[in-house]
This record gives C-alpha cells, structure tokens and sequence, in this order.
C-alpha cells in the first residue's frame, strides 16, 4: 500500500497507508485526516480538497491534467503553484511516499 | 384552511407530460416531493411545455445536477441570456433606465472569476475565525432574550434577527440600522403589490439609497487601514481596480440576497428538524461533537435554494434529450437531495448521517456558493449556544411556508422551548 504524509498548517504529521487507486483526498477522508473536506466526493466541483504538493514531489504529482481542475484551482484564494485538487491524484506504487501539506481550511 | 389535496395520489395519476414543479402552491403546502420522486424515477430530464415562466427542462437526480452545474460552457447563468433561476425578472432590470445590479452569480467567466475573487477570501475559514466571536456574541444576546414556556415565531425572533446580524457582522455595517440589510434584501427581490414594495419607483428610490450608503461606506474603509470586515477587504483588494461602481453594488447586494432568506430557513429549518426528529435531537444534544454533522444534514434535508436554472448555449444531447439553444434548464436541488441513488434514506433527518457534507444545497461548480462556511458557522453557533440554555424545542401551532419555487422556508414556526 502507498503511503501519503499530510501535514496540516500547524505543523501537525498523519501518515496514512492508501489503498492502490485511490484517490489522495479519499485516503484523507476515510482516515480521517482534519483539513480535507472533499464535498463533491472527488467530482471536480467543489474545491474542497485542495492541497500543495511537497516540491520533491512537484515533477510527479505537481501538474493538473484536466482544465476543468486549473478552473476550479484558479478561483481558490490561497492558491499556490504547486496547488492541486486531491481528488485528482490517483495512488499508485510510484507515488509511494507522498507528501502534501494542507491549506489553513477549505471552502 | 384550503381543503386537504392528496399529492401522493396525483402525482401517481397526473400524466408526466402535465408535471409542472414549479407551481407555488405546491410549496405552500409541501407537496411536491411525491411529484420530484416521480420525475427521478420515470422522467429524469423532464420537458414542461407549459408554466407561469415559459417552457422549462427539469433535471431532478443528483449526478445530473452535478453534471449540468459544472458544464458552465453549455449551460450558462449570465444575466445576457437569461437568468440563474426560473424567473427571468429576478434581479434584472423591469424598468426602463432602472437600477441595473450586475452580480457574479449571472455572469460566466471571466467576469465571474474576478469578482468572486474580490470577496472570497472574507469568507474564507481565516477570515471567519476573526468573526466568530462576535457573532457568537450576539447569538448569545439573542437567545438569552427567549423565555421558557412562552408561545413565539422562531422565524421572527431567532431565523431573521440571527441572519440579520450575521450579515451585519461581516459587513461591519451600523449595528443599530442592521435591518435596513435586510430591507433591501426584499426590495431588490420585489415586485409591485406584493406586500413589499408599491411600486417599481419606489424600489428604485430605496435601492439608490443603498447605494449612497455602501459608497459612503466603501470610501471610508479605502482611506483607513485593512480590516477584516467584506467592505473593507473589497475595498483593498487590487481586483477592485477592474471593478465599475455598479459592479461593486451588485456584489454587495448579492451576498445581503444570497446570504439572507438561505441561512434564515436554514435556522429554521433546525427547529423543524429539532421536533420532528427528537430522537436525533436529543444525540446530539448528548454528543454535542456531532454539531457539525447535524448542520450540514440540516443545510441538506431543508435545501434552501429549491432550485438554480441556467441557459443552453446550443444545442446539446443531456441523457437522451434533445436541449436546444436557448432553452431554461433547472437543475431541482430540492429533488436532488432526496435522490435516493445516492443519498440512503433521504426523506429523513439523520443527524450522524455518512458523509453529511456530500449534499446538493451549495451547488456545486464554479458558483458553488461562496458563503458556504460562514453560514454553516452561524449556524452551528446557534445549535453550541442553544444547548446551553434548553433541551428541547416544540411546535405548538401552525407553520406557514413560503408559496416560492426558489426560496424553500418558512414565514412562521410557533415554537415553544423548555429548559
Ligand atoms: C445555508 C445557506 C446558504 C445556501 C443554501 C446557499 C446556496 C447557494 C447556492 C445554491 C448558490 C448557487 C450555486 C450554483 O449555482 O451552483 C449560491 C451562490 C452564492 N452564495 Fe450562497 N447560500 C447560502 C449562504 C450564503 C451566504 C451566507 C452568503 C454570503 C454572505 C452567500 C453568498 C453567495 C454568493 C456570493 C454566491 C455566488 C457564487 C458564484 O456565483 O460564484 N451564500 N449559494
Ligand atoms: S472533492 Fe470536490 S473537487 Fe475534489
């Protein structure tokens, strides 16, 4: 099973054993990780899962691949480059070790 | 009382092809769940050929809300080509030369964008944490103002006054001149002889006055230091620059109508809620970390917003149905949070509900609602101070509802509380 690290804006660390295709904010919600709301449920419509990805990491998970996720990146306000939607980050073997921080709150 | 019209019964008999769920007594009487059962069972994408607005699609299940909501290419809310609810006339101009509000919920990008960029970040959970106080605060004052045991209209006393405040709060607006906001909310929704206003003239008159007053306002926070207030971050945000004066009234006339009659009827809605489902109630008066999941499932099982509507920009094939260019599409959040495919058991208030926050009354998209964590935190204000002070809250009369297909609420909810 892949690993992810979230770490929230205070500093606070979860480690979490995703199962393979599943996505980063499904591993954070069925965990229970604080700071990832997804409410659309990984529909690319709310916005709520955003995160930013550690730069070591920036070359294999940085990059949107749908405009429609750029759409709804470019209206958050704290949005960063190395933002992204988690919902759109499929785990697989290769991101093992993942790790992303997470924004001050979603709406 | 009208005479007692079964809808269970009519629609089951009625022909689908004489459906129109946008009559307003059904919402008077709340009767229009058996006919949007019907329609996601039968007719998921439904033509009305006939209504009080023109013709109309309805889209009644949840994934194709969802679908039609984040496809803003083909289906569009800009003010040019019609409207974002079924009414054409609400929030356009009807008179001649009259007071024109552009708003961000009727524009596509790359207007939208811009100015829902321009108030976003003082509704973001940072900014919301520096107003929580004193919302609370005067959550606290509004409470301690109830009686135990005294017969009231809880839509009066805490739905109205509550949101009122609220609104107040996040504009940093005259405290004691607070329902002038929500006067303006009314009048700028309103039509002649509707008990509102007399005429288009005197809803042109009052709206030039809130206009004086927001300018005023807006020019005295650009010339003081950055607040935390929404005029104030408007006022220092370099996004403002592309913005004409009657933009910046829109918006702000947007957010009092947007943020008014939803969270009141979602305070509302929780009285409801609290004594028809007592049982829920009472857990999560006994596990008060349930809180937010009882907010949202409230937000969900009331649905504010009964419905969004945009405007086909071609021609487009949606489930088998021919759409055509120009034709009015709505999308029934109402029906789309009872849709059973995807929300278990949805005509019921579950207070520890699974993923509670996976409902349809924010929309969802690029206007999903802005104001979605400031009204859940008033609203989950008022459940934290309300356990403080009584365990239970009762109707004790009738309750009259809104004969709206836009505004799914209440007019009065006799209520009365015990300790
Ligand atoms: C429970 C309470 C509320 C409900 C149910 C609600 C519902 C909605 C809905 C359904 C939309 C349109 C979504 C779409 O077309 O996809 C919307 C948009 C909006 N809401 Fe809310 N709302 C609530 C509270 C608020 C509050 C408190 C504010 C602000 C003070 C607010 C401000 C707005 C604004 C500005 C938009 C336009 C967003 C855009 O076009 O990008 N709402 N809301
Ligand atoms: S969960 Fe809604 S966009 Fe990712």
């Amino acid at each position: 099973m892949p690993k992810i690290k979230y770490i929230t804006h205070d500093g606070k660390e979860y480690d979490v054993d995703a199962h393979e295709g599943a996505s980063v904010m499904e591993a954070a919600t069925s965990s229970n990780v604080p700071g990832i709301d997804g409410d659309c449920g990984g529909a690319l419509a709310c916005g709520t899962c955003h995160i930013y990805v550690d730069p070591a990491w920036f070359a294999k998970a940085g990059t949107p691949a749908q405009d429609a996720e750029q759409e709804m990146l470019s209206l958050l306000d704290n949005r960063q480059d190395n933002s992204r939607l988690s919902c759109q980050i499929s785990m697989s073997a290769e991101l093992d070790g993942l790790v992303v921080r997470l924004p001050r709150g979603q709406h | 009382m009208t005479p007692s019209v079964n809808d269970e019964e009519l629609a089951r008999t009625t022909p689908l092809d004489q459906f129109d769920v946008s009559r307003p007594e059904l919402y008077l009487r709340e009767g229009l769940h058996p006919y949007f059962k019907r329609l996601r069972d039968e007719d998921p994408v439904h033509y009305c050929k006939q209504s009080a607005y023109g013709p109309y699609w309805s889209v009644t299940r949840f994934e194709d809300c969802v679908a039609i909501d984040t496809n803003h290419k083909v289906f569009s809310s800009d003010a040019s080509v019609g409207s974002f609810v079924l009414d054409d006339a609400t929030l356009n101009p009807v008179v001649e030369n009259g007071l024109f509000l552009p708003n961000f919920l009727g524009m596509d990008p790359p207007r939208h964008d811009i100015h829902r960029k321009v108030v976003s970040p003082a509704v973001a959970p940072e900014n919301l944490e520096r107003i929580e106080p004193l919302i609370r605060q005067r959550s606290q004052k509004v409470l301690d103002s109830l009686s135990i045991g005294e017969t009231f209209n809880w839509v009066e006393r805490v739905s109205i006054e509550l949101t009122t405040m609220m609104l107040a709060t996040l504009l940093d607006f005259n405290f004691e001149e607070r329902r002038n906001l929500t006067r303006w909310s009314d009048v700028v929704t309103a039509s002649p002889g509707d008990g509102v206003i007399e005429s288009w003239e005197q809803r042109e008159k009052e709206l030039r006055q809130c206009e004086a007053t927001f300018q005023k306002m807006f020019a005295e926070r650009k010339a003081a230091p950055p607040k935390s207030d929404l005029i104030s971050m408007m006022a220092h945000s370099p996004e403002m620059a592309d913005i004409t004066p009657e933009e910046f009234l829109g918006t702000v006339v947007l957010l009092i109508v947007g943020g008014n009659d939803t969270t009141r009827n979602s305070m509302s809605g929780s009285a409801m809620a609290a004594h028809l489902y007592p049982a829920e109630f009472e857990k999560v008066r006994s596990n008060q970390a349930l809180i937010p999941s009882a907010v949202s499932e409230t937000i969900r099982w009331q649905t504010p917003i009964a419905h969004m509507r945009r405007t086909a920009l071609c021609d487009y094939e949606f489930r088998g149905k021919q759409i055509r260019k120009g034709d009015k599409v709505v999308m029934w959040y109402l029906s789309a949070n009872r849709d059973e495919r995807v929300i278990a058991n949805p005509m019921a208030f579950i207070a520890d509900r699974k993923n509670p926050r996976h409902h349809m009354s924010f929309g969802f998209g690029i206007h999903r609602c802005v104001g979605n964590r400031l009204a859940e935190m008033q609203v989950r204000v008022l459940w934290e101070e309300f356990f403080k002070r009584f365990s239970k809250i009762e109707v004790v009369g009738e309750v009259t509802r809104i004969p709206s297909c836009l505004i799914h609420g209440y007019t009065s909810i006799p209520v009365r509380l015990s300790k």
